[in-house]
């Protein structure tokens, strides 16, 4: 059905493919949409090449769409047949909150500090 | 017979008959690891002071008579295995100042057991990358050839452990991490099915495929260590609740009869023709030892990197959204309000390849697109799942080739990611499944290892390293060091 030898195939037809000017399947506004929601700031520079390594790698896993998976049933879970465990609803740590913020950037009495939120 | 070059099983003899003491080998494996960070950059952390004091206590226990499984036994972790009152900072600038308030399980276990942690190794940022070329702390280098590549993301420790800067190393694998760099190293990789070592304190990356393992030099040694790693932790709500065996106990059974599949969709055009060489005279070696060799199809295999290219990006960017700069990790300069913080604070913390796969994430995940992608690559999942399953009906395990090709030039491969990504083709499906594996060292091509890889049923690593091991009773190719480093 499908075989490395494909999957290797396409590469180099994608390899040879990379350097050259080849259409966009994502836009630099997308980019920049998808930059903005995932709460990363980017340089100008590095624009470009997002835009064009996204749009490669969404190119490479839409071979996806060539397996029939019509009655197929998504995995949820890498173990089969196992579901999620519950824990007792009980306290089980104690306050240890000035040794975990002693990793904070900037903290002051035993709170976290950020720019200003409300004005 | 000098330290370095004894296995961990040698070592911990030695350590009970009093031929050395717990004090010798940490100051003989710390001048190693200090000695070659030049050239091969395999660590972000050495522990010299506390791994003195730890191994002066070994001593003492030692001396006691009252011994633990590895008592005063040196290893190392890989540097996203969280270790209280160090630095850990799973190869990222973003982590570059955190100093871990706990112990990950792995660690606590492995402190409980006796070893002493002589150090934390370099990795590819947060576990992400197959050449340790993208660690903020600089690329590894391979001890067979130091312009190539050690494989990645736990490069340090397959480094370390061909070069014998430590008889054993932690690692995690989420797509080959553990199998492919110790492939290119010439190492034995043990990666362990979904639930069988606790995620507890091991930074996360895909929380579906991530799983944490041991790279050492035979297979014996990685038994003796996962023995001590395994089990269940409350802590971990998928560790599955399933007794430990004694994987040193079954290391000896014969293997006549064991039924073999090769996995045929492996030896393809894509596999040099030379490892594939080493890997058919390994098979060769099994069928002398009684075992039965037969081609096994999984057709839907080769859609395994096309899924986990959408799997594993969806799970780090949720993963990776709690950097928020506020708790932990880097902090931008004067932020102008809370949304330059966080944006900022992100954009400066992780590094070129990190960004691309959380960026890849977000859009396979925003609204209209789950569908197309995520939930497409979770069916296909399924269908590889179900190849898998069929073949084990069949055979008990499966054998194949674990990379295509040998080491690859530092800077080969980073200009085109999907190039890189195709470094982790054979790998990627046991981490689908959840199924365990490991890479054994099976010859060498122009002078560079290559690794025979084995995949099993889910939990069947006594099975795994019963049959690593009868191959190492054959070969020797898992005694062979780089020149240097002898």
């Amino acid at each position: 059905m499908y075989d490395f030898a494909q999957v290797f195939a396409l590469v180099i037809a994608h390899s040879r493919t990379f350097t050259i000017n080849r259409p966009m399947s994502l836009t630099r506004e997308q980019i920049e949409n998808i930059a903005h929601l995932a709460r990363l700031a980017l340089r100008p520079e590095e624009l470009p090449v997002y835009q064009q390594s996204l749009s490669a790698i969404l190119d490479f896993v839409g071979q996806l769409d060539r397996a029939d998976t019509g009655n197929v049933a998504p995995m949820a879970h890498p173990l089969p047949g196992l579901s999620q465990r519950l824990r007792a609803d009980l306290v089980t740590e104690s306050d240890r909150h000035e040794l975990y913020q002693a990793n904070a950037p900037q903290v002051a009495a035993g709170l976290y500090l950020v720019p200003k939120v409300i004005e | 017979m000098s330290l370095h070059t004894k296995t961990l099983a040698q070592l911990a003899k030695g350590l009970r008959a009093r031929e050395f003491s717990s004090v010798e080998l940490a100051r003989a494996f710390l001048e190693r690891m200090e000695a070659s960070q030049p050239a091969l950059n395999a660590f972000i952390t050495v522990m010299r002071e506390q791994a003195l004091a730890d191994a002066q206590a070994a001593d003492r226990e030692l001396a006691s008579g009252a011994t633990r499984p590895l008592t005063g036994l040196p290893i190392v972790h890989k540097d996203l295995f969280c270790t209280a009152g160090v630095r850990t900072t799973c190869g990222s600038r973003m982590l570059d100042n955190f100093v871990s308030p706990y112990d990950a399980t792995v660690v606590a276990k492995l402190k409980a057991a006796g070893a002493v942690t002589l150090g934390k190794s370099n990795m590819d940022e947060f576990a992400m990358g197959s050449s340790n070329e993208t660690s903020y702390f600089g690329p590894v280098r391979n001890p067979w050839n130091t312009t190539l590549v050690p494989g990645g993301s736990s490069g340090g420790s397959a480094a370390a452990v061909a070069a014998r800067l430590v008889p054993a190393a932690t690692a995690t694998d989420t797509g080959g991490s553990i199998r492919q760099p110790a492939a290119l190293c010439g190492v034995t990789g043990v990666k362990p099915t979904y639930g069988r070592v606790s995620r507890y304190g091991m930074i996360a990356f895909a929380s579906s495929l991530d799983q944490g393992g041991v790279i050492a030099a035979t297979a014996e040694d990685a038994a003796l260590v996962l023995r001590e790693m395994a089990g269940f932790d409350g802590n971990d709500s998928t560790s599955v609740d399933q007794p430990v065996p004694d994987y040193i106990a079954t290391l000896g059974t014969p293997l006549a009869g064991l039924k073999i599949g090769l996995l045929k969709e492996f030896f393809d055009k894509g596999l040099d023709q030379e490892n594939e060489r080493r890997v058919r005279e390994a098979l060769a070696v099994y069928e002398k030892l009684g075992a039965r060799l037969r081609e096994v199809s999984l057709p839907n295999l080769p859609l395994s990197v096309p899924v986990y290219y959408v799997v594993a990006p969806a799970e780090c960017s949720s993963n990776l959204a709690r950097y928020d700069g506020v708790r932990y990790g880097h902090r931008c300069q004067d932020p102008r309000d809370l949304m330059d913080l966080y944006k900022r604070s992100r954009g400066e913390g992780f590094g070129a390849e990190v960004k691309r796969r959380v960026m890849t994430g977000t859009y396979v995940l925003s609204a209209g697109y789950y569908d197309a992608y995520y939930l497409k690559a979770q069916k296909v999942r399924q269908l590889i799942n179900a190849d898998f399953s069929r073949a084990f009906g069949e055979v008990d395990v499966l054998m194949g080739p674990t990379t295509p090709t040998p080491a690859f030039e530092i800077g080969a491969k980073t200009a085109d990611p999907i190039t890189m990504y195709l470094n982790d083709i054979y790998t990627i499906g046991a981490n689908l499944a959840g199924l365990p594996a490991v890479s054994v060292p099976c010859g060498f091509v122009g002078g560079l290892p290559v690794g025979l890889q084995i995949v099993g049923r889910h939990f069947s690593e006594a099975k795994l390293l019963n049959v690593a091991h009868a191959f190492q009773r054959e070969t020797d190719w898992h005694t062979r060091i780089p020149e240097h480093y002898r």
